[in-house]
């Protein structure tokens, strides 16, 4: 396929067709908006259902209905939506199913407001629900690789049996870019377990969360802690920028990277050594990556569109052996590449 | 001036066709040859990616900007409170920037009986890009462009040929994109009025210089 230019949103909805999605149920909400407006548009020439629920958690559960029966299912919405979907996720882990959740952030917390936001970095990564689970977190940065995050995030769902989000905001989801789809033949997973008719022919299978016995309780959570320690050394991903030699080091994802990288290129122009370390996975989170940034660093700079939700992560992946300052922009504003300058340049300068 | 402007021009096509920097790149235009300008945002589809947020730089140029009370702020109110009669006799020229598809257009259409009254006075540009995939043949553009007409009630007297790759457009992308003009003139029976091209290219007779005004915050 051509290079085209697509919205965010639309380059994930269609990522989603052609990553096999059978099913996608949502409820609107700005700034996701053109993922269902894509699918409702393409599901008439294309093989994939869109139906739209008459709640959140409508959607949600729908997601695991469909997923039981052991087809590729999405739902996607944005912060105060993801807030009601999270009981179905936690049903949804606890049944270790696979799905695709994709929240494009806005502002919080309640209502908030309709500008782009990273302010649920805590929720996606630490309790998207009740109960010991993890959904896997991939962080896109431009709108290609919203879509290669989207295949991916299919992919593993399936191979881990789990939830997998894509974590966008609603700057990605409505700016621009040139993209090109890859040609991709998604890997065929056999789903014994599936809920697809016995036909007298097999055991009935049994989708459920729902475990009589505390101790048939512990081990189904046992099994999965070990399964989550596999992924941790297995899928984290990351992007090491100029940072070689840097004595500063930049943490960035998401929409807020693009703009930590042109700072960076700008202090690099002044002769700052700086560099940026932008984290794809955000669960797993890339512990081994980043020391490995940090190697030359002196300070580290957490860049977010929130109050400094992922400072915590950062300097417990570091062992508390770099500190680390944070600069971020929220309520819907986004920093802008001057601003993180000038904090480059004063931490550089020794005066903060 | 760049362009031989009616007294008003309303900027129509589908999401993302590239309206907005059209609208921004020719009141400027206007502005600059010591014309009275205003510029209308009429979208109340979309919050994001807007003339409104423009206004500093625009009102800067002396270009009364005229948007929805709610326009770049967090609420998703489509109220729509202003009198494009008055705006219009008022100014030499008026551009508007009207929302995305047919959803957008219908905002466009409550001001219909303004406009019969004005016939003549007015350009209604199609703007389209090939580039954008919901636009991936001609004939899906040219029902695009009847769907807007229908949800507006207004006819639309020319198309903008607005071709591109945001920052990876180079001269050949456009070129590459005449065919497929010439097929929705065909289709929808309207003249191309003009072609979008670079700043930094060299214009080719009734090639509109654009300058990319609306990116993102780190280009």
């Amino acid at each position: 396929m051509n290079r085209v230019l697509m919205k965010g949103n639309e380059a994930l909805a269609e990522a989603a067709i052609r990553a096999g999605c059978k099913c996608f149920f949502a409820y609107p909400i700005t700034p996701q908006t053109e993922i269902a407006a894509y699918l409702a548009k393409n599901m008439k020439t294309r093989d994939i259902t869109f139906l739209q629920a008459e709640s959140e958690i409508g959607a949600i559960n729908m997601v695991l209905g469909a997923s039981s029966t052991g087809v590729r299912t999405m739902t996607s919405s944005s912060s105060p939506g993801i807030s009601l979907k999270t009981e179905g996720i936690s049903y949804i882990a606890g049944s270790d199913l696979p799905c695709v959740i994709v929240n494009v952030q806005r502002a919080g917390p309640g209502l908030g407001g309709i500008q782009p936001s990273q302010s649920d970095y805590l929720q996606a990564t630490k309790a998207i629900g009740h109960g010991d689970f993890q959904v896997l977190v991939y962080a896109p940065s431009s709108v290609q690789e919203t879509v290669d995050m989207t295949f991916r995030a299919f992919e593993e769902a399936d191979r881990y049996r789990m939830p997998a989000m894509i974590l966008t905001d609603g700057f990605l989801g409505q700016m621009m870019e040139p993209v090109t789809f890859p040609e991709i033949s998604p890997e065929k997973f056999e789903k014994p377990w599936a809920c697809t008719g016995h036909r007298n022919e097999r055991s009935c299978n049994l989708v459920n969360s729902l475990y009589l016995k505390p101790d048939e309780l512990e081990q189904s959570l046992i099994k999965r802690a070990e399964k989550y320690e596999t992924i941790k050394k297995e899928c984290t991903d990351a992007e090491i920028y100029k940072c070689d030699d840097a004595e500063l080091v930049i943490v960035a994802y998401g929409a807020t990277s693009r703009v930590a990288k042109s700072a960076v290129n700008q202090a690099r122009e002044k002769g700052i050594k700086v560099g940026l370390f932008r984290p794809k996975t955000l669960w797993p989170f890339p512990e081994k990556e980043l020391n490995e940034a940090c190697k030359s660093a002196k300070k580290v700079l957490d860049v977010e569109m929130s109050m400094g939700q992922m400072k915590d992560d950062i300097r417990l992946a570091l062992n508390c052996r770099i500190p680390v300052e944070f600069f971020g922009r929220t309520g819907g504003n986004i920093p802008s590449p001057a601003e993180v300058l000038n904090m480059i340049t004063k931490i550089s300068e020794g005066s903060l | 001036m760049k362009h031989n402007y009616k007294k008003i021009t309303i900027i129509s096509g589908e999401y993302g066709s590239g309206k907005t920097n059209l609208a921004l790149n020719m009141i400027t235009d206007i502005r600059k040859s010591g014309k009275t300008a205003a510029i209308i945002d009429l979208d109340i589809v979309n919050p994001y990616f807007r003339t409104a947020d423009y206004t500093e730089e625009l009102s800067a140029a002396g270009i009364d900007v005229i948007q929805p009370d709610f326009a770049c702020s967090n609420l998703d109110i489509p109220v729509l409170n202003f009198d494009v009669e008055r705006i219009i006799n008022t100014h030499d020229h008026t551009v508007i920037d009207v929302g995305g598809s047919d959803a957008g257009a219908f905002a466009l259409g409550r001001y219909k009986k303004v406009f019969e009254k004005l016939a003549g006075e007015y350009d209604l540009l199609y703007v389209f890009n090939m580039y954008r995939s919901v636009e991936a043949s001609p004939r899906q553009t040219a029902e695009l462009l009847c769907e807007i007409e229908k949800a507006c009630s207004l006819k639309c007297t020319g198309l903008v040929n607005n071709s591109n790759l945001g920052s990876e457009t180079t001269p050949g992308i456009i070129d590459a994109s005449s065919d497929f003009a010439e097929k929705i003139s065909e289709l929808s029976g309207l003249p191309i009025v003009f072609r979008c091209v670079s700043e930094n290219m060299t214009p080719e007779t009734g090639d509109f210089p654009v300058c990319r005004k609306v990116k993102t915050i780190w280009e």
